[in-house]
């Protein structure tokens, strides 16, 4: 067959993407039971300064002697020198993070996957809505637009968590309620406590408090299957473009490069052609949600 | 294109200079089957053979390999040494060149090219042969019978001697070093190259239509042929172990007893297996048998086409030898198709 056959590869002396490079635990916040916040700083200072990562990548996380998973990024690349990943205990790799102390050193390479397409959603409103872990990925760019704010038109957040003990960040979150630069809604499946002074009700309750204008806006969509079922209800009812509204899904990126197969969702691999997908590319795909 | 011929009787002759491009790996007898594998003497190797139980890939990403070293203080040391070995392969089929090119567009092309994977494929010298097709070869419907690229030499039987396509300027060495053993060919020798390779194509005697192939698998994917091959398939894995073109793989840590040092090692994986498609957690995303079976045919007929432009098939037919419930891809293409019977009756298994 006389098509674009590959030629012969060229010099072997191409940067290893499998290498990870040592970081040291810098802090651990024990944020939620099973749902810590990590943070990290890589060993070789030089990798502190050129590291950057656009909202919406992930890393390969190694445990030295357990093994490698896929971490989404949960701070934003505005912050230099910071890296922050909010980690379920889930996993071997993950439990064995787990008991690990504060510097301690673990191997991380990436970024990895496309990000939020950042370029194309500045000049417009954003709207994150996040449900329970959704939050870890989308607070990258969540302080990404804070921290550009000048680049977006309104900037609007609603998380629901199942309890004030289960949302992440909560109180990070809770002190944006009162900031000017961004329509905070947050709100609870349940409150056993008593104390929760926000929203208590389902995600979906939190659409009757905002006006959106579709045409003018970019919806980011992370959270369990059962919550993008509402959530897009509530944005496709509103007239949102398909392509406005953007989802981070979660597979099996074992290699991060488009190698091992194990991230395939459909015709395509979550680590290369993800992990953000627009809902367009979604429907289209088998096997999505 | 370079061109030269060298009469048969030399060929042993020419072999002779192999050894200074790397060790010398051919097609053997293996059991029933063939291999490609270290012969011990010229006369193992099988000029004349069907295929090998596995395609030439096991040279280039090993079934086991050990990537880094690690140690929890001083980090990760890659093992590229061991891809740094020097070897020829010789007497590959079209199709199974056609594979690594495949192969190629994964491993050694776009962003992240694999190291291991490119050292491997720099330092292996390769010389095809052709070959005649029987009865489990499709390699003509799947564009995969005659490849222009890939190798370094290729040898066409043209009666008392090899017309030898010089593809590389290693191959040309090659030529080079054995003297004037190859020679220039004639216009009677190209007359009878195109005679035997049209009368190769013709040879053929299994076909499947490609041409709207992946509109169909659009349609098709609610099938009841899915849920009717899960039912059939053991979930086994022998078809992607086979496939010059499957390459998923797993990744592992091992350390010592005693020691937080150790290996990172990666080993062929399939999309059978039950714990491809599982996530941290427990969520499973091709749970059941008939989701896994579907996903590899897309995979490679449907998927691969969208990315690469073409399927991640070559035609070998080994994935139909090896499987022991006797799967056959070109069945279910026919399946799909409309053209088969959902439950054919399938002779026994042969091997390789």
């Amino acid at each position: 067959m006389r098509t674009q056959t590959a030629p012969r590869p060229s010099a072997p002396s191409v940067e290893n993407p499998y290498l990870p490079h040592l970081a040291r635990i810098t802090r651990i916040h024990r944020m939620v039971p099973d749902n810590y916040l990590f943070q990290l700083r890589f060993a070789d200072e030089g990798l502190v300064e050129r590291w950057t990562h656009r909202p919406g990548q992930f890393v390969e996380l190694s445990v030295i002697g357990t093994g490698e998973a896929p971490i989404s990024i949960s701070s934003s690349p505005t912050r230099r020198g910071i890296l922050e990943f909010c980690i379920r205990r889930a996993g071997r790799t993950t439990n064995a993070l787990y008991r690990l102390p504060t510097n301690a050193l673990v191997g991380i390479r990436g970024p990895y996957g496309n990000g939020f397409p950042i370029e194309e959603m500045e000049g417009n409103d954003l709207l994150i809505v996040a449900g329970g872990l959704g939050m870890a990925p989308l607070r990258s760019l969540l302080w990404y637009a804070l921290d550009r704010r000048e680049r977006f038109g309104t900037v609007t957040l609603m998380y629901g968590a199942r309890t004030p003990a289960h949302m992440l960040f909560r109180d990070e979150l809770v002190s944006l309620a009162n900031v000017e630069a961004i329509n905070t809604l947050l709100t609870v499946d349940a409150d056993p406590t008593g104390t929760w002074a926000h929203h208590i009700g389902l995600p979906p309750e939190l659409f009757k408090k905002v006006e959106l204008d579709p045409k003018r806006t970019y919806a980011a969509v992370v959270g369990p299957p059962v919550f993008y079922k509402f959530i897009l209800k509530e944005l496709l009812d509103r007239n949102f473009s398909k392509d406005r509204i953007l989802m981070s899904l979660e597979r099996r990126m074992k290699c991060g490069v488009g190698k091992c197969g194990h991230c395939s969702v459909g015709y395509k691999y979550t680590c290369i052609h993800g992990p953000v997908f627009t809902y367009w590319d979604a429907i289209n795909l088998p096997e999505i949600v | 294109m370079k061109i030269l011929k060298i009469p048969k009787g030399d060929l042993d002759l020419f072999v002779s200079v192999l050894p200074a491009f790397g060790e010398l790996y051919a097609p053997v007898r293996r059991g029933s089957g063939y291999a490609f594998d270290r012969p011990v003497t010229w006369s193992d190797v099988e000029l004349t053979y069907s295929r090998t139980i596995l395609p030439p890939r096991k040279l280039f990403l090993p079934p086991r390999e050990e990537t880094f070293r690690f140690d929890p203080q001083a980090g990760f040391r890659d093992r590229l040494d061991e891809a740094a070995t020097k070897r020829v392969l010789f007497g590959v089929h079209a199709y199974d060149i056609y594979g690594l090119n495949i192969l190629d567009r994964v491993f050694a092309q776009g962003k992240f090219p694999d190291p291991y994977y490119l050292a491997r494929r720099q330092n292996t010298a390769i010389i095809g042969i052709d070959s005649e097709p029987d009865d489990r070869h499709f390699a003509r419907s799947m564009n995969a019978d005659f490849v222009d690229s890939g190798f370094d030499l290729f040898l066409s039987d043209i009666g008392d001697a090899f017309l030898v396509l010089v593809g590389t300027s290693r191959g040309d060495d090659m030529a080079v070093m054995s003297g004037c053993l190859l020679d220039e060919p004639t216009e009677a020798d190209f007359a009878e190259y195109k005679r035997r390779s049209s009368a190769r194509r013709a040879a053929y005697r299994t076909h499947v239509e490609l041409g709207d192939l992946p509109e169909i698998l659009e349609m098709e994917y609610h099938s009841q042929v899915w849920e009717e091959l899960g039912a059939r398939c053991l979930s086994c894995g022998s078809c992607s172990m086979v496939c010059p073109t499957c390459y998923c793989f797993d990744v592992s840590d091992e350390v010592g007893l005693g020691t937080r040092a150790g290996s990172r090692v990666r080993s062929w994986d399939s999309c059978l297996f039950k714990s491809h498609a599982l996530v941290a957690g427990g969520e499973n995303f091709r749970h059941s048998r008939a989701s896994r079976i579907k996903f590899r045919f897309y995979h490679k007929q449907r998927g691969f086409v969208a990315e690469y432009g073409r399927p991640s098939c070559v035609g070998c037919g080994r994935c139909a030898a090896a499987c022991p419930a006797g799967i056959d891809i070109t069945t279910v293409i026919r399946m799909i198709r409309g053209q088969g019977d959902a439950h054919p009756d399938r002779p026994a298994p042969v091997g390789a």
